[in-house]
């Protein structure tokens, strides 16, 4: 029986990762669930990488992911999705937005990294992250955008997530994150 | 919520009427709630030491208070720690001590629970929001029962993870204390008047060891399978997760440890197994009793545990395992920002081949690629006193390089102790205006306070002048202006005698967000 969903999000330090794991762990409260979220906070301002658990179900006792039982990976940057592969299991499912930023020091962005992912993963679904940036109003409303490709995959009622987008988005900003949402939901990724 | 929300938000709850700290990951967001609600004093301390030395003296005065740092702060804060155990407090006094195993971004891994153990004060650890809130006020009526220091401890997992929290109205103390009241041979610690507040330490401690035997927070769970856990804090989650229906005494309170109700719960199950993260410190008091138990035996004394290696460990049967992949992604180590200020010395001190003195902040990366331009960092402060210690041992070609926030936490001491003693260091001062690493904390080279107000600003230049370091020795340069700064350096450094640098350049993080 399983009753804990168990979503992973990463990216890279400003990639607004902590405001959409922030949105997703309200939006799972407003659904009634019990939630727990963890991240670690302190040098990613600095270009690290940046991850963040949310789990939710009836009860939830560890806030971290237990290793190999994600059942969603939401990538934010293409590399960063072979970064966490000790919480993923045959069963966890992958959404990449298809972002490639080179980590410092490093100027060619590795190849093949598309392939070893359609390679690990049972179901993957590819964003491309110019035309949904042109859908859902820019650049800065991906991490919004991408929650609404993952609402997809859960049951959580609209008001749960328009909810959460009001009460957590910067000021002046939740009517633009609402759209941007919306934008990916009706988005159009590539699914393997 | 956040653990460290949390925190702040049972510390209002108690009536608390102060908050004090130094910023250190993972505690630094426990002020900066703090400081939001409505009639409590809240300050960034200078280091510290000082910050609880502030709030033994508001307790004392009748103010509860919470004092706030990261593990490796309460060792800059022991020194009154310790005393203050013996004092006692009046008003209610609890220390945070934010410990961050696997090392997310601090120097040392150390377990703060010895610290409780060796300056005998109770020490709480919460396992979820919900519990660092009931935990913190828990702590205040302890502290004011007792009359004793009590510590809280965190890990990162427990500061940096959020779960729901219900919240109540704040409710006065029960006891309602006037202002200070003299009472010498309690708080005056010659050594007369110490032997015997020793004395009364144990006295206050071995009754809070009875109590331990039947408080709520240390809570029995019965359940199926002879195996037991004793454990504490984030691992309880971790063993929930694995193990939902074994038998588990939950420990709330993790010093001093029931006696009783472990020998009592060891004789319900056949292997009794004790799971904490780092130091087996629950475990050696365990077996010292005669109690049979495993720990350490399972687990390594570094790093997190996480519900995978309490599952793996105890060989419980493991479902088709994590996928992975032989293919070789280059690491995302942070790294200064584009355009930062700091970029422009590293790559000078590289240049230049000096051995660097460093010390603790963001341009700690200065010793990562490309810069490596740092070839020392042990803790706040050592910059600028190492390198007297390297020039005392016939080094010569040295620079210490130090942080705006660290150089007034502990810098300033060791700028009067080159002074003092004959130093010819140049020491270098990166002034970004703020406290970076931990999140942008105004310190007192930014002219502000956590509450926004303006404050005063250090002058480096009459700081140097009375220390006797002369005008022409004294510098600020730009920091974007590396000819500048590569002359300042070479300049200063053949001059061989005692000489501050102050190279300024805002932390482009706050100047985004001042802009806003």
């Amino acid at each position: 029986m399983k009753t804990t969903g168990n979503i992973l999000l990463v990216g890279v330090g400003g990639q607004g990762i902590i405001l959409a794991s922030n949105l997703l762990a309200q939006a799972a409260l407003n659904a009634g669930h019990d939630v727990k979220k963890n991240e670690i906070h302190g040098m990613s301002q600095r270009g690290g990488s940046v991850f963040s658990h949310i789990r939710f179900g009836p009860k939830v006792f560890s806030p971290v992911i237990p290793e190999g039982k994600a059942d969603l990976l939401v990538a934010l940057e293409e590399m960063e999705a072979l970064r966490w592969l000790q919480y993923c299991g045959s069963q966890t499912e992958l959404i990449v937005c298809q972002t490639r930023l080179n980590p410092a020091n490093i100027n060619e962005y590795p190849g093949g990294i598309a392939d070893e992912l359609t390679r690990l993963f049972n179901k993957m679904l590819t964003i491309d992250p110019v035309s949904l940036a042109r859908e859902c109003g820019g650049q800065k409303f991906i991490n919004t955008a991408i929650l609404g490709v993952v609402a997809n995959t859960l049951d959580f009622p609209e008001s749960a997530w328009r909810n959460a987008i009001e009460k957590l988005t910067p000021e002046g900003t939740a009517a633009k994150n609402w759209e941007a949402f919306l934008a990916g939901r009706t988005t159009k990724g590539t699914y393997e | 919520m956040s653990g460290n929300e949390a925190i702040a938000r049972g510390a209002y709850e108690a009536c608390v009427r102060l908050g004090a700290g130094y910023p250190g990951t993972p505690s630094t967001e426990i002020l900066e709630a703090l400081v939001s609600y409505p009639d409590i004093y809240t300050e960034w301390s200078v280091n510290e030491k000082v910050a609880l030395e502030i709030g033994v003296g508001a307790a004392l005065s009748g103010a509860r208070s919470l004092i706030t740092m990261k593990h490796v702060g309460i060792n800059v804060a022991a020194d009154m720690l310790f005393t203050a155990a013996y004092t006692g407090v009046k008003a209610g006094l609890v220390v945070v001590s934010a410990d961050d195993p696997a090392l997310h971004s601090s120097q040392d891994e150390q377990d703060n629970r010895h610290y409780a153990r060796a300056a005998k004060i109770p020490m709480l650890e919460p396992s979820d929001s919900m519990e660092a809130k009931e935990f913190t006020k828990f702590a205040f009526e302890l502290s004011e029962k007792f009359d004793i220091p009590v510590m809280l401890r965190t890990t990162t997992r427990i500061a940096h993870s959020s779960s729901a929290v219900t919240l109540a109205e704040p409710a006065k103390p029960a006891i309602s204390f006037k202002g200070f009241e003299r009472n010498r041979r309690k708080y005056v610690m010659i050594p007369i008047h110490a032997g015997p507040r020793h004395i009364d330490l144990e006295r206050r401690m071995s009754e809070i060891s009875k109590l331990a035997e039947t408080l709520e927070i240390n809570r029995f769970e019965s359940g199926k399978g002879q195996v037991g856990f004793v454990t504490a804090g984030i691992c309880y989650q971790y063993v929930k997760e694995i193990f939902p229906d074994a038998p588990i005494l939950k420990l709330g309170l993790v010093h001093p440890i029931p006696q009783n109700l472990i020998r009592e719960f060891s004789r319900h199950v056949e292997q009794l197994i004790v799971v904490e993260e780092l130091d087996p410190f629950f475990e050696d008091q365990i077996k010292a009793w005669g109690i049979k138990a495993d720990g350490k035996k399972f687990f390594p004394n570094t790093g997190e545990l996480s519900p995978g290696m309490i599952r793996d460990a105890l060989g419980k049967e493991n479902p088709p395992g994590p996928i992975s992949s032989s293919f070789k992604i280059p690491p995302r180590p942070p790294s200064l920002c584009p355009g930062c200020p700091h970029r422009t010395v590293f790559n000078i001190l590289n240049k230049l081949g000096y051995i660097v003195s460093g010390d603790i902040g963001c341009y700690t990366l200065g010793a990562l690629p490309p810069f490596s331009a740092m070839d020392t960092q042990l803790n706040m402060g050592g910059s600028i006193t190492m390198a007297q210690g390297m020039e005392i041992a016939g080094e010569r070609n040295v620079v210490a390089v130090i942080g705006d926030s660290t150089f007034a936490h502990s810098g300033i001491t060791g700028l009067l102790n080159a002074a003092y003693n004959g130093r010819n260091e140049l020491i270098i001062v990166l002034d970004n205006g703020t406290t970076a690493m931990t999140g942008l904390q105004p310190n007192p080279l930014s002219g502000e306070r956590l509450n926004g107000e303006p404050a005063v600003k250090l002058d480096y230049h009459k700081l140097a002048g009375a220390v006797g370091i002369p005008d022409e020795l004294v510098r600020t340069v730009n920091a974007y202006k590396p000819d500048d700064v590569e002359k300042a350096i070479i300049e200063l450094k053949a001059s061989g005698k005692l000489s501050l640098l102050v190279i300024e350049g805002p932390c482009l993080i706050l100047k985004r967000k001042k802009k806003k």
